[in-house]
């Protein structure tokens, strides 16, 4: 089957070159056959690209070691559940995701447009096969998945215990999926500019897939976010860590892509703008996927170093070349006739929260790359840590999040002060209602910049309630409809809009539980023996006794051995029991004695987290096997050849021996108010996205059509 | 061999899929069906700024004043778009 796989490959990467080729002549020539042949290339190239993931999929599920990368990413004792995952975390196997993402979203606005955009399609269809192209080529020259091994182990190297969790099973597929969804509106915005055809055509046929990868990026952040706080046993959610801060960048520069865009669909306005950003979106995608495999950077995400890392940086600097270059031969098209009518009006923010957006992306940037910078500049690879994003990217939020509030009660064009006053003064006095109430219930002003953004969120859900409210009245003055179905049915005419402001309200809930965790978290590092107690954040913790598990660990992840402890937390009358372990996963390394290498293998955090709506409370423990080092270099000298029955009757010795005589463990204890919010308001943010994204109901449009085709015919017979 | 073989009957399906648009004519009749379509998405965009403009002006963001040049602006650029479509054969 691994020929087949590789045939996938191979035959793929003819079909997006062929794609690409007869594209250009068919557009250039007019020939429309020569285009629907492209066009139906790209099909192609999506079903071999499901044949091969599906080949790759079964190998991983049969456990069959011939194929290197099962041998290399996966093992017989990996859960089923993570045998489907580990695809995605070895190189080869990214890249294939890559590209039957990538395959599958090109046939799909292939297969949307082939009625329409005629002149555009084809050099989109044409740029989708080149960048198709590009990771077909990675695949068959350097990074083949597909790749047997003469002699196959017996058994396989087993999943990176670090994404052994449910939130990476999805975290890598969804994250792909937004960097690969930027390319379609990447790539029509290329035919647009080819063409010469710079309207709005091209956005308004690749708006909803732009949308659908900003959601996919977006939800990808906050599983990885929520990774990391319960995974990776350090308590945060976020570090600024380079691969992190690789995701973020394309999703601040699609942020700013999906609100320009809008100015230009209205007023025809910021042309240039919105192809640079859709150009800049897309390298930042590219450099998101070349950052987490090419280990340029330090990361605790980037699994293994690169061979593909040249290839990469070429294919960037070409497009980004290629990109500049286009965009300034078509500079006289691209200008716009329209101006700003005035600067209280909507497009007015919108501009101004694109300066904001773009602004942190350029910070963010920065702060990434320094390591680069300063080692081309003075030798020494220096980085920049958290305490210096905070101090760029903090007030940038602030703005943002102000911005946020503001740009849904502006009407396009202009606002009047009168108008400004009106949607102003109910959010404002709420605002002021909040800002009383901090500070003389909580010490909210212990930390300035949260107080300042409790404020401000504040103002943004009190503005789109505010839109709600207005619209809903609006309807019902006219419908007389109760204010359940009228506000349903006000969102649902004009879900675009409205889908767009629960965004806005999610997002504002998301700050709430940034700014409140990071300012008023409370962390205790401590080191315990079984009986004894520490308090934190007005929590009572004590440490009731250890435990050991010999297979089947809580988690499910797989791990033979786990050693965890049941501490008993208090607060007043709250009383509740944690469960914090740490798993242990043989190594391979044939130098380690049969059993120190269950030991002496990778290790992970299982964190335990009681969840909150006011506050979590997180707890870790690193066991102490300081006191197990004697026995087990002794269980290696005994037993060099032991059979795997025997080993298990001295690892349970070993672990027994742990419970029966614990050391002290270490313990990292974390209460952070309000951290539950963060996922929270993402949550409401992708059902905003899915509302503005989900099309209209085609008998309610058809019922609009003809109202308006009436009242505007109407007209015509007048004109 | 397996790899020759699969790529040999993988080339020869995507060949034969990628050949049937040369086998048939095209007509002008699609031609026309896609400028249709744009004109209908451009024509879909505009009542939905109509729309739009009208709500915010029942919501109170824009005065009577400003909804009505916009609006009249909006429903003569809708109208050159019908008549657009009204062009086509």
């Amino acid at each position: 089957m691994a020929g087949i796989g590789s045939a996938c490959l191979a035959v793929g990467l003819f079909t997006a070159l062929y794609a690409a080729g007869v594209s250009i002549y068919g557009a250039r020539r007019g020939r429309r056959a020569w285009v629907t042949s492209g066009r139906r290339a790209i099909y192609c190239l999506a079903g071999l690209m499901v044949a091969g993931t599906a080949i790759l999929q079964s190998a991983f599920l049969r456990s069959d070691f011939s194929y290197a990368l099962v041998a290399e990413g996966s093992s017989t004792d990996t859960p089923g559940f993570y045998k489907v995952t580990a695809m995605w975390a070895t190189q080869d196997g990214s890249l294939l995701l890559w590209a039957l993402l990538l395959s599958l979203f090109s046939a799909a606005v292939l297969f949307l447009t082939r009625r329409s955009l005629r002149e555009i399609a084809p050099y989109a269809t044409a740029v989708l096969g080149v960048v198709a192209a590009f990771f077909l080529v990675l695949m068959v020259g350097w990074e083949n998945p597909f790749d047997t091994l003469a002699a196959p182990p017996m058994e396989g190297n087993g999943l990176n215990p670090l994404l052994r969790h449910p939130a990476m099973m999805i975290h890598p597929p969804v994250l792909y999926t937004g960097y690969v969804g930027f390319s379609i509106p990447f790539a029509f915005a290329v035919g647009a500019l080819v063409t010469r055809r710079t309207g709005a055509d091209w956005i308004r046929a690749t708006r909803r897939f732009a949308l659908v990868a900003w959601t996919f990026l977006g939800t990808g952040i906050m599983l990885g976010a929520l990774w990391s706080y319960t995974e990776l046993g350090w308590g945060g959610y976020w570090a600024w860590d380079p691969v992190e801060n690789a995701s973020l960048m394309p999703w601040l520069a699609g942020t700013a892509f999906l609100h320009s865009i809008m100015v230009q669909e209205k007023r025809g306005m910021l042309r240039i703008w919105n192809v640079s950003l859709v150009c800049g979106t897309f390298v930042l995608a590219l450099i998101g996927t070349f950052l987490v495999r090419s280990g340029i950077l330090d990361s605790i995400h980037a699994f293994g170093a690169s061979t593909i890392g040249t290839q990469f940086l070429v294919f960037i600097g070409v497009v980004v070349a290629f990109s500049v270059a286009l965009i300034l031969a078509r500079l006289p098209d691209l200008r716009s006739r329209a101006k700003l009518d005035s600067l209280l009006s909507r497009e007015a923010f919108f501009l101004l929260n694109n300066l904001v957006l773009v602004g942190l992306c350029l910070v963010i940037m920065w702060g990434t790359f320094f390591p680069l910078i300063s080692e081309a500049l003075t030798g020494d690879k220096a980085s920049v840590g958290p305490p210096w994003f905070d101090r760029l990217t903090v007030p940038l939020a602030i703005v943002l999040v102000l911005l946020s509030g503001i740009g849904p009660v502006l009407a396009w064009r202009r606002v009047t002060l009168r108008g400004l006053r009106r949607v102003l003064v109910a959010p404002l006095a709420l605002t002021l209602l909040a800002l009383l109430a901090l500070l003389v219930l909580t010490d909210a002003s212990q930390s300035p910049p949260s107080l300042v953004m409790f404020c401000l969120v504040t103002f943004v859900l009190a503005a789109v309630g505010q839109e709600f409210w207005r619209g809903a009245s609006a309807r019902r003055t006219v419908t007389g409809e109760p204010w359940p179905r009228a506000l349903v049915r006000l969102a649902g005419r004009n879900r675009r809009r409205y889908g767009g402001y629960l965004v806005h309200a999610g997002i504002a809930v998301l700050f709430l539980g940034v700014a409140a965790s990071s300012a008023f978290h409370d962390q205790r590092d401590v080191r315990l023996s079984p009986g004894q107690s520490f308090r934190t954040g007005h929590y009572t913790v004590t440490y009731r006794k250890p435990t050991a598990r010999l297979g089947g660990d809580s988690a499910g992840t797989g791990a033979p051995i786990s050693l965890g402890a049941v501490l008993d937390v208090k607060k007043g009358d709250q009383r509740f029991t944690l469960h914090p372990a740490r798993n242990y996963y043989p190594t391979q390394d044939p130098s380690k004695g049969v059993v120190s290498r269950y030991f002496e293998g990778e290790a992970n955090s299982e964190v335990d987290v009681r969840w909150g709506l006011k506050r979590d409370f997180w707890l870790a423990v690193r066991p102490d096997l300081a006191s197990l080092d004697r026995p087990i270099r002794e269980a290696d000298r005994r037993f060099p050849g032991a059979s795997n029955d025997v080993q298990a009757v001295v690892i349970a010795a070993l672990t027994e021996r742990y419970r029966s005589h614990p050391p002290p463990a270490a313990f990292r204890a974390i209460v952070s108010p309000l951290v539950l919010w963060i996922w929270i308001g993402g949550a409401i943010a992708v059902l905003g996205a899915l509302i503005a994204v989900w099309p209209a109901p085609e008998a309610r449009l058809r019922r609009v059509r003809s109202l308006y085709a009436a009242r505007l015919g109407r007209e015509l017979s007048r004109a | 061999m397996e790899y020759a073989l699969a790529f040999l009957l993988l080339a020869a399906v995507v060949a034969l899929v990628v050949a049937l648009p040369f086998l048939r004519t095209g007509s002008a009749e699609a031609e026309e069906d896609a400028r249709r379509a744009e004109l209908d998405a451009a024509k879909e965009a505009k009542y939905r700024e109509i729309r739009d403009a009208e709500l915010d002006y029942r919501m109170g963001k824009l005065s009577q004043e400003d909804w009505r040049a916009v609006d009249r602006e909006l429903r003569s650029e809708a109208i050159e778009i019908l008549r657009r479509l009204d062009r086509l054969p």
